[in-house]
């Protein structure tokens, strides 16, 4: 590579086309596609899922599979052309020159390899290292991907280190031949946000250290932004818009680019003042894309016979810093109106208290040791959750996984038993019924929607009949006829059409998945429902009108809504009270204003702080959590707290490792359990300050 | 660890007590202890003679005592008969009621008298069990590494020309029963008029009449790779198409892992991702399904053993079937419970080691 002249691009892309074939016909999945990766530069790839960016980075390190080729252009490393490269020149290539991180690292690490030994391969096959030295060289790199103990990591399977952790192997074994780029696939997606916040932090200072150019792949704006300096937006294959990050994020020159900023809920998104704007239609299936813009049948700007006329090639926005886009009416729409008016809703009125939790505890005690045997030990799932919920009231139920929010939500519905406390129904007490002795009307007044509306359908019963069969579980309706009327009513109020009563889930996209999984939630007229992360399986485009979907029929009918989630922005938007949880505890509650605002637990801090938010208008505080979120099983003493806070140091007398700390009751209900005094929280900043603009 | 052995131990004893228990009621019905009477004594024995026959032999008692005399957990019986002659259960070789130990069943290492072969059981049950470890042995080494290198080959490029070819061997081989294949392979080999024993021995290729032996029974004295190919490719053939099966699904699924992906995209040449990256992955799977193929021979052998008259375990089974001989059926029985706990035992323990992610429960 010595004939390499570092001030030229070090990836380039040019037209690339890929297809892939499959019996019946070819299928493209990328088309006409450029970029170019600069030396030491960050290149974000934005889509929605099936848009082709995946493809494109196992594109760039030729691994497309048996029925995936490339069809047309080039893809240039280092001057060199990949897409003419034998299978041994790109062996070389491959984990030396280009390293690649991927999405799940679970399933990314050998299972049945250690750590160290999968770590030392790398320079191993390249440098042909020999083994004492290449495990020193990962010892090396396990440190600085700051993993605690690295020789005890080197020595450990996979499956003994959390998520976070062995992300960082993952990224250690990207680095382990100092890469000249780094393709990142959706490397934080499956982990939690504060997790995420440290994972961004590392990738970032050693894009830095090394010098090492990047190719990041992400559905997540606000993660692009922090992590990128340049962005390519695709839709359906192409690239529509390309640019410096901060002037796509705020000089946006594409429709779909400003679609997709509207529908996520940014700071100063209100549901009811000021509602998410969703992207009308369905993303085009790869082989029934319409002529000329993909994005033209969903635009707000199409002009019949202009944008469908023809295909439309990439255009440079002049007098800017390589910023392009494939509209042909980008100087005459008028980017910084406001979107269309929307309809202001009222805010619902919170009614009487609905459901009532009192000092709710769940225990398990599962036992440890290889071959059984071994000690018991309780994990302490919930710890005293006390709260209320109002009817037509949106409660939020924050943590990172493991924080017990999940086995809470199990509890309510009976699928367990609590160990201790009591849950009032309606005036029933609910607390040590299981599901199947529960009458079918306390049932179908609890109902669930549940995260994944891919594994929730029963894939061989159609549409209809599964809204019939919970209909009939309910004991609602007197006859078939009257269900089936009842049935289609519900596939109303759920804003999908009469006929796909017919269809076999399989035929449906994601969100309109998730539309049936409401729609047989709400068949028994549910009065609570508990929606467990609704939207975090479906693209930012449909999760806005997946939303307000949910806003909607909760105003018509009064339902209290319990949303669990991870996410934020979505909270922060849709909610009208929070509860953060961390090990089982209730650690701050409040209504949506007083917990995003100052005094936070230090926890309710760190979590806000970790958001990306895609708005280069608003900075944040960088806290980033030291370590992991300690075993249920094996609590901290004291605080739950402890371990990661950074306030510990303001509270004297090491109170915090000893006791548990007290709820605090502030002004207007707000709760937080913990040990600064009133003037600490008081003196604490905003996380998130917006600039003027 | 050790508690895991301990328990697993513990319920694997109450495993064999049920079973044999089962076993011992089952030949021990009245049907059964009449025809044995008839076939120790005299056929011609009337009812009531084959009634005092067995009560003088210890067989008139309840079914619980005798089963635990058989343990050796209750005293054996002792008989004194009208004519002053005292018979019991432990008084052999000469011994009188004074000498002869009050307990003398299975734990006492008594095993019975074979009825068939006029020996004591464990004499007959070691002898064919020493024949048949010898061809288990070769069943072993011949079936495991052939089945496994098929099964890799044929995993790790699913749908290419080798998978097919490969799969297809497999498929047929285990669609073909010993008795078939073992039929088909004496008259290919093995027959001196037909097959292709005839045309090599008569353009000089082979100094004797046939290329294999049809026969096992000198294999008894002296193994030689004329007398025992062929009931050791028999038996191992089956074998050799089902966990080769079992590995190239197994080899299929884990290469489209995404940790394969990982290694592939780390540079790790073809050759390498499947020995270091993909191999024990893929094991996982086959080695419970190679320790279940223990016992399973203990089935093989039967057909094997009689098909080449080669006098072990399976030939000696029915053998003692056939000839109503009621304490060396009941041995074989014991033994082949205990083969299969063991394996049981070995498997799920070697499953641990293999699977750095199971945790026994």
């Amino acid at each position: 590579m010595a004939d390499w002249d570092p001030s030229k691009p070090i990836l380039e892309i040019e037209n690339l086309s890929i297809s892939f074939f499959t019996r019946l016909r070819e299928i493209p999945a990328v088309m006409d596609f450029s970029c170019t990766v600069m030396p030491g530069e960050a290149m974000g790839l934005v889509g929605e899922s099936g848009c082709g960016k995946s493809t494109v980075a196992l594109a760039v390190m030729r691994d497309l599979g048996k029925t995936g080729r490339i069809t047309g252009g080039a893809i240039r490393f280092k001057g060199r052309d990949l897409t003419t490269m034998s299978e041994e020149e790109l062996r070389k290539l491959r984990g030396s020159e280009i390293a690649m991180i991927y999405q799940e690292p679970m399933a990314s690490l050998n299972p049945a390899m250690k750590i160290g030994a999968q770590l030392a391969e790398v320079p191993m096959i390249h440098q042909g290292m020999a083994k004492a030295q290449a495990w020193a060289l990962a010892r090396q790199i396990v440190a600085d991907v700051r993993l605690p103990d690295p020789d005890r990591i080197l020595q450990a399977y996979p499956h003994q280190l959390s998520g976070g952790q062995q992300q960082r192997i993952v990224i250690a074994m990207a680095l382990m031949a100092k890469p000249a780029l780094l393709i990142l696939d959706e490397p934080t997606t499956a982990l939690d946000v504060t997790v995420e916040a440290g994972i961004v932090d590392l990738v970032k200072d050693l894009g830095h250290k090394y010098g090492t150019s990047m190719l990041f792949i992400s559905h997540n704006l606000g993660l692009v932004l922090d992590v990128c300096d340049r962005i390519c937006v695709m839709y359906s294959g192409e690239a529509v818009e390309t640019g410096n990050v901060a002037q796509v994020f705020t000089e946006m020159r594409h429709p779909y680019t400003q679609a997709l900023f509207r529908s996520i809920p940014l700071p100063g998104a209100d549901k009811n003042a000021r509602p998410l704007v969703s992207i009308p239609g369905n993303f085009p299936l790869p082989h029934e894309r319409p002529p000329g813009c993909n994005f033209g049948p969903r635009c707000d700007y199409f002009e019949k016979g202009r944008c469908d006329a023809h295909e439309i090639a990439m255009e440079p926005v002049p007098g800017t810093d390589r910023h392009a886009t494939r509209c042909l009416k980008w100087d005459e729409i008028d980017w910084s109106a406001p979107p269309r008016a929307q309809k202001i809703r009222e805010k619902a009125p919170m009614g009487k208290v609905v459901l009532k939790m009192e000092d709710l505890q769940k225990y398990y005690s599962v036992s440890t040791g290889a071959f059984g045997g071994g000690v018991t030990k309780v994990v302490k799932a919930n710890e005293t959750l006390s709260f209320e919920a109002h009817e037509g009231e949106t409660l939020a139920i924050v943590g990172e996984s493991g924080c017990g929010k999940s086995t809470f939500a199990k509890v309510l519905m009976g699928l367990e038993t609590a160990t201790a406390g009591s849950i009032m129904l309606f005036d029933e007490n609910v607390q040590s019924t299981p599901i199947q002795k529960r009458g079918a009307d306390t049932v179908s007044k609890v109902q669930m929607v549940f995260q994944n509306p891919f594994d929730t359908l029963n894939p061989s019963m159609t549409v209809g009949r599964q809204i019939i069969r919970a209909l009939e579980i309910f004991g609602k309706g007197d006859s078939d006829a009257d269900r089936k009327r009842m049935m289609l009513d519900l596939l109303d109020l759920v804003k999908l059409p009469r006929a796909f009563a017919d269809r076999m889930p399989r035929q449906l996209s994601g969100g309109q998945k998730q539309r049936v999984g409401i729609a047989r939630a709400f068949a028994g007229g549910a009065k609570v429902v508990v929606a467990d992360e609704p939207v975090s399986a479906l693209d930012v485009s449909v999760q806005a009108a997946v939303t307000d979907l949910l806003m909607d029929i909760q105003r018509e009918n009064k339902t209290t809504l319990l949303f669990i989630s991870h996410d934020l922005s979505i909270v922060r938007y849709l909610s009208d009270r929070v509860m953060v949880m961390y090990l089982g505890h209730v650690v701050e509650m409040g209504t949506t204003d007083q917990v995003f605002a100052p005094p936070y637990h230090p926890y309710t801090e760190a979590l806000l702080s970790a958001v990306p938010i895609a708005d280069p208008h608003v900075t944040r505080k960088r806290i980033v959590l030291e370590g992991d979120i300690p075993s249920a099983m094996n609590p901290p003493p004291g605080c739950p707290f402890q371990t990661r806070c950074r306030w510990k140091s303001h509270v004297p007398g090491g109170l915090c490792e000893r006791e548990m700390p007290p709820v605090q009751k502030l002004a207007g209900g707000h709760q937080i359990k913990c040990h600064l005094s009133a003037e600490e929280l008081a003196s604490m900043e905003p996380v998130i300050k917006i600039a003027a603009e | 660890m050790l508690s895991f052995v301990l328990r697993r131990i513990g319920v694997m004893i109450l495993t064999a007590l049920v079973l044999t228990f089962l076993v011992f009621s089952l030949t021990n019905l009245p049907p059964n202890l009449e025809k044995l009477a008839k076939s120790e004594a005299s056929a011609r024995m009337t009812d009531d003679q084959v009634d005092s026959w067995l009560a003088g032999n210890g067989f008139g008692r309840p079914m619980l005592i005798r089963y635990g005399e058989w343990l050796g957990v209750a005293p054996g019986w002792v008989i004194t008969a009208e004519d002053g002659t005292t018979r019991g259960r432990c008084l052999t070789q000469g011994l009188t009621v004074e000498t002869a130990p009050r307990f003398c069943g299975l734990l006492q290492g008594n095993w019975g008298w074979s009825t068939v072969f006029k020996q004591p059981v464990d004499q007959v049950l070691g002898r064919s069990l020493g024949h048949t470890s010898w061809l288990m042995l070769w069943v072993m080494i011949v079936m495991v590494p052939t089945a496994l290198i098929l099964g890799v080959l044929s995993g790790m490029r699913e749908g290419s020309r080798t998978d097919r070819v490969l799969s297809t061997f497999a498929i047929a081989s285990t669609a073909t029963p010993e008795y078939v294949s073992g039929v088909i392979f004496i008259a290919l080999f093995a027959s001196a008029t037909a097959g292709i024993s005839p045309l090599l021995a008569e353009m000089g290729w082979i100094s004797g009449k046939t290329l294999f032996q049809g026969t096992a029974t000198s294999a008894m004295d002296k193994i030689t790779f004329w007398n025992f190919a062929l009931p050791v490719l028999t038996i191992a053939l089956y074998g050799i198409g089902y966990i080769a099966r079992m590995t190239r699904a197994s080899m299929t699924e884990v290469m489209t892992q995404q940790y394969i992906r990982t290694a592939r995209l780390k540079g790790v040449s073809f050759r390498n991702v499947v020995m270091k990256h993909a191999l024990r992955n893929a094991l996982i799977a086959p080695f419970t399904v190679i320790m279940l193929q223990f016992p399973w021979l203990l089935n093989g052998v039967v057909i094997v053993e009689t098909l080449f008259n080669y006098k072990g375990f399976g030939w000696t089974l029915v053998q003692a079937a056939g000839n109503n001989d009621i304490q060396l059926l009941l041995a074989c029985s014991v033994v082949a419970v205990f083969v299969v706990l063991v394996t049981q035992l070995i498997s799920d323990i070697g499953y641990v080691f293999l699977n750095p992610r199971i945790r026994l429960s």
